[in-house]
């Protein structure tokens, strides 16, 4: 291909639309780059439009409005098998009237590729997988992870430049799920593909990917890579949906010196850094992380607010403790402490203050 | 699997082999299902089996002849009928006090009947006799040889008390032979005479015919049934009412309107002619042949051949298709390669349905096949309800079953039955 510094675009979706019905948008406005080489996960709750994307791209849906090209090109007008694009399905569709060398043969036949060099590349991509003893059996024979792989190893067989993959763990327990999210992304980045990785289990989406895209309700609410994600949502449904968080409703007091004084509902006052509010009055819903309350309130910034809370529950989990409060009227507030050999174990009815950083609170909308 | 392990078979908790627990636990579970069963399996007994079972031992039971004639039997039964010489006049006086029970017993007409499957004229020579030997005493007018041949000069031939012989077991194969066009003759078997050679024409007609309109039914109902399970739950149901249209119409209903289609003054015909695609003295001959019979059963048996298909590719997902698509197949490689062996299973099942049900096809050929478009079951009706030759109805049911029987086996060994699925 032409294209190949690795900051240009290779995959883009432009202002494109998907109706089913002509009545519903399930896609609205996607907008969407991707460089050459990137690991992206379409990462959302079900039905929001993540697998229409793949199809769009694949070629099996076509989209309303909009272009999406591939390494530069509209590829609206090119037909599925003329695109190149490896796919991995969620039900795995290895076809079950042939053997997996067969599968894995059937894509270079149609290539019209000679007998050796066929034979040759399907024990290299079952060698990519560890599989080769299994060339002979029928995909019924094949427990949940092994047809996993073969799906996996067809899709690559014949050595596509993007590679499509929609929850393909997603019916795996969970130690297996464990395996494959490894094999696969070091796989993905060993040979160099583009991958768009669909799931709605937001653990996967953090340890896969170079960067996540995360849908709802037919739009990206957010791009950015794992640590971004979590650590700097940008609207409280990427808050909540990545994650545990806690959430507190409010109204803005004031916004200084890049710190938002929020009154919450039962009158409490809390300081938090104004992500998605601009000015006082506004509604809001502040976000924060377990792990980064504070219980010790000397270790605060001197004037820093605090809120009493009553501990409900403690939970010992190995390597955290995790303790369940009552917060501002509301018994669902969690924080996370490390099991440290000077951390407190606190006790159902014992009276807490806890605050937090003002930055490590965020201020989204309501 | 075995259920010896290196120290003996596994035993139960309380000692007994757990084979055996296991089996006196199942029991009673059997035995439950046997009786919820029950009912039907008695009905399917008596209204199917049973006739079915009796039917086909007429097939070979000739106990007629024995039955009608016990004495004259037991009398030939020394008879040599290799010497030419007509039988001696023990013989002859048996068959006149048999002849007067029968007679008494309007039995012997229904004898007469009988034989003459085997030898035309004995009908008319029972009959006539029967009349006149009603005045012979069976012991008083003795000797009765002369006597009989008088009556009617057949008792004088040697070929009348030999076929008399050869038809005397209680068992014949006599009606197999003469379904396959071959008969038993004193001098052992024979074909029939070229005239009455038909049955074996009409046997090959029949499986050909079933062959075609089996292939056609692939051929129309594939696309239907790939339509059917491919469109959206409301279409499919649409499409499926369609399909099951024809069921709701009497099958006489429609194969009448197929004549009324096919006639040469038919809607076809005039069509043909109005739009000038055919002369007007010569117009398309559709019906009362081998074509009327194949295009309306077609017709009427496409349903059982959609349906199967229907079901199986209804379980074939679509994702199949574009797997195969995203590796580079084209729409029809994807095709042939990945879905087409897939319905094989659903093509099995309906063909097998379909060929079974016009092997044995009655009505449809009876309206639109004139005589070349008959098929076997036409004959085996004739000979059940005109004939009345139901032993040879029998034997040829007996072969329809076998061949079927022999079809169903092939198949089996060639496709494998488990690839049969109707759901
Ligand atoms: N073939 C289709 N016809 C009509 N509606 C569809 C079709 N496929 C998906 N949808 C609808 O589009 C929405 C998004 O579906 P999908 O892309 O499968 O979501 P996701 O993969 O994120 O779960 C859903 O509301 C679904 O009902
Ligand atoms: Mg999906």
């Amino acid at each position: 291909m032409a294209n190949s510094t690795s900051d240009a675009a290779f995959v883009e979706f432009e202002r494109v639309q998907k109706s089913y019905d002509g009545v519903n948008l399930v896609v609205k406005d996607l907008n969407l780059s991707m460089p050459k080489g990137e690991f992206l996960t379409m990462l959302g709750p079900s039905g929001s439009g993540k697998t229409t994307c793949l199809m769009m791209l694949a070629g099996f849906e076509t989209a309303t409005h909009g272009d999406i090209r591939l390494d530069g090109v509209s590829i609206n007008n090119i037909p599925p098998h003329k695109r190149g694009i490896g796919m991995v399905f969620q039900n795995y569709a290895l076809f079950p009237h042939m053997t997996v060398a067969e599968n894995l043969s059937f894509p270079l036949e149609v290539r019209k590729i000679g007998k050796s060099e066929r034979e040759e590349k399907v024990m290299r991509a079952l060698g990519m997988v560890q599989m080769q003893d299994f060339a002979g059996r029928r995909p019924t024979q094949l427990s949940g992870g092994q047809q996993q792989r073969i799906a996996l190893s067809r899709a690559l067989v014949f050595e596509p430049e993007l590679v499509l993959m929609d929850e393909p763990l997603g019916a795996l327990d969970k130690q297996l799920r464990e395996t494959l999210q490894f094999e696969i992304t070091n796989l993905a980045h060993e040979l160099g593909i583009t991958t768009v990785y669909v799931t709605h289990d937001q653990t996967e989406a953090l340890t896969m990917s170079d960067r996540v895209a995360v849908f709802d309700d037919g739009r990206i609410q957010q791009l950015a890579p794992p640590d971004q994600l979590y650590e700097e949502p940008e609207n409280s449904f990427v808050a909540q949906f990545i994650g545990e968080n806690n959430t507190l409703e409010g109204v803005v007091k004031e916004i200084k010196g890049g710190v938002a004084l929020v009154q919450l509902d039962n009158g409490d006052l809390i300081d938090a850094k104004p992500v998605n509010v601009t000015e006082a009055g506004q509604r809001t819903r502040v976000s924060i992380r377990p792990e980064r309350v504070e219980m010790d309130p000397t270790r605060l910034q001197e004037g820093a607010h605090t809120l009493k809370a009553e501990v409900l529950e403690f939970i010992y989990m190995g390597d955290i403790f995790r303790t369940r409060l009552r917060v501002a009227g509301k018994d669902d507030f969690v924080i996370k402490t490390r099991n440290a050999p000077d951390q407190v174990r606190l006790k159902p009815g014992q009276q807490i203050e806890i605050g937090w950083l003002a930055e490590d609170c965020r201020a989204l909308d309501a | 699997m075995s259920d010896i392990t290196a120290d003996g078979p596994v035993l139960a908790a309380d000692g007994t082999p757990l084979k055996r627990s296991l089996a006196r636990a199942m029991r009673r579970q059997k035995l439950r299902a046997l009786m919820l069963v029950a009912p039907l399996l008695i009905f399917v007994l008596l209204t199917f089996i049973f006739p079915i079972v009796n039917m086909l031992s007429r097939s070979v039971q000739n106990d007629i002849v024995v039955n009608t004639l016990p004495e004259t039997v037991r009398a030939l039964g020394s008879w040599d009928a290799s010497s030419g010489q007509l039988p001696d006049e023990a013989v002859y006086a048996a068959f006149t006090r048999d002849m007067a029970v029968a007679i008494e017993a309007k039995k012997h007409t229904r004898l007469g009947g009988r034989l003459n499957y085997e030898k035309t004229g004995f009908s008319s020579m029972f009959r006539q006799s029967g009349r006149k030997m009603k005045k012979l005493d069976p012991v008083a007018d003795a000797p009765f040889k002369d006597k009989l041949i008088d009556i009617h000069k057949g008792w004088g031939d040697v070929e009348t008390w030999k076929v008399l012989q050869t038809h005397s077991g209680i068992f014949t194969s006599g009606y197999f032979l003469n379904a396959i066009d071959a008969q038993k003759t004193p001098d052992g078997v024979a074909w029939q005479p070229e005239e009455k050679q038909i049955l074996l024409k009409l046997f090959g007609r029949t499986l050909i015919m079933s062959l075609i309109i089996t292939g056609s039914c692939i051929m129309l109902g594939y696309p239907v049934a790939w339509l059917l399970a491919n469109s959206t739950a409301r279409t499919a149901n649409l499409l499926l009412i369609l399909v099951l249209l024809p069921f709701w119409t009497s099958l006489l209903v429609r194969t009448s309107a197929w004549k009324v289609m096919l006639q040469q003054n038919g809607v076809i015909n005039e069509v043909l002619v109005w739009i000038g695609l055919v002369p007007d003295a010569d117009r398309l001959i559709l019906i009362n042949n081998q074509f009327g019979t194949i295009v309306a059963m077609t017709h009427i048996l496409l349903p059982f051949m959609i349906l199967p298909m229907y079901s199986v590719m209804q379980t074939i997902p679509p994702s199949y298709l574009r797997a195969a698509k995203s590796l580079g197949a084209t729409n029809w490689t994807a095709f042939w390669r990945v879905y087409f062996p897939q319905s094989v299973p659903g093509i099995g099942a309906g063909s097998i349905l379909v060929f079974i049900l016009s092997i044995g096809y009655y009505i449809t050929p009876e309206i639109v096949g004139g005589t070349k478009g008959v098929f076997i079951s036409n004959r085996i009706a004739y000979h059940i309800s005109s004939s009345l030759n139901w032993g040879l109805a029998a034997a040829l049911g007996t072969i329809l079953l076998v061949v079927v029987l022999l079809l169903y086996w092939a198949y089996d060994k060639i496709v494998g039955i488990d690839n049969v699925k109707l759901g």
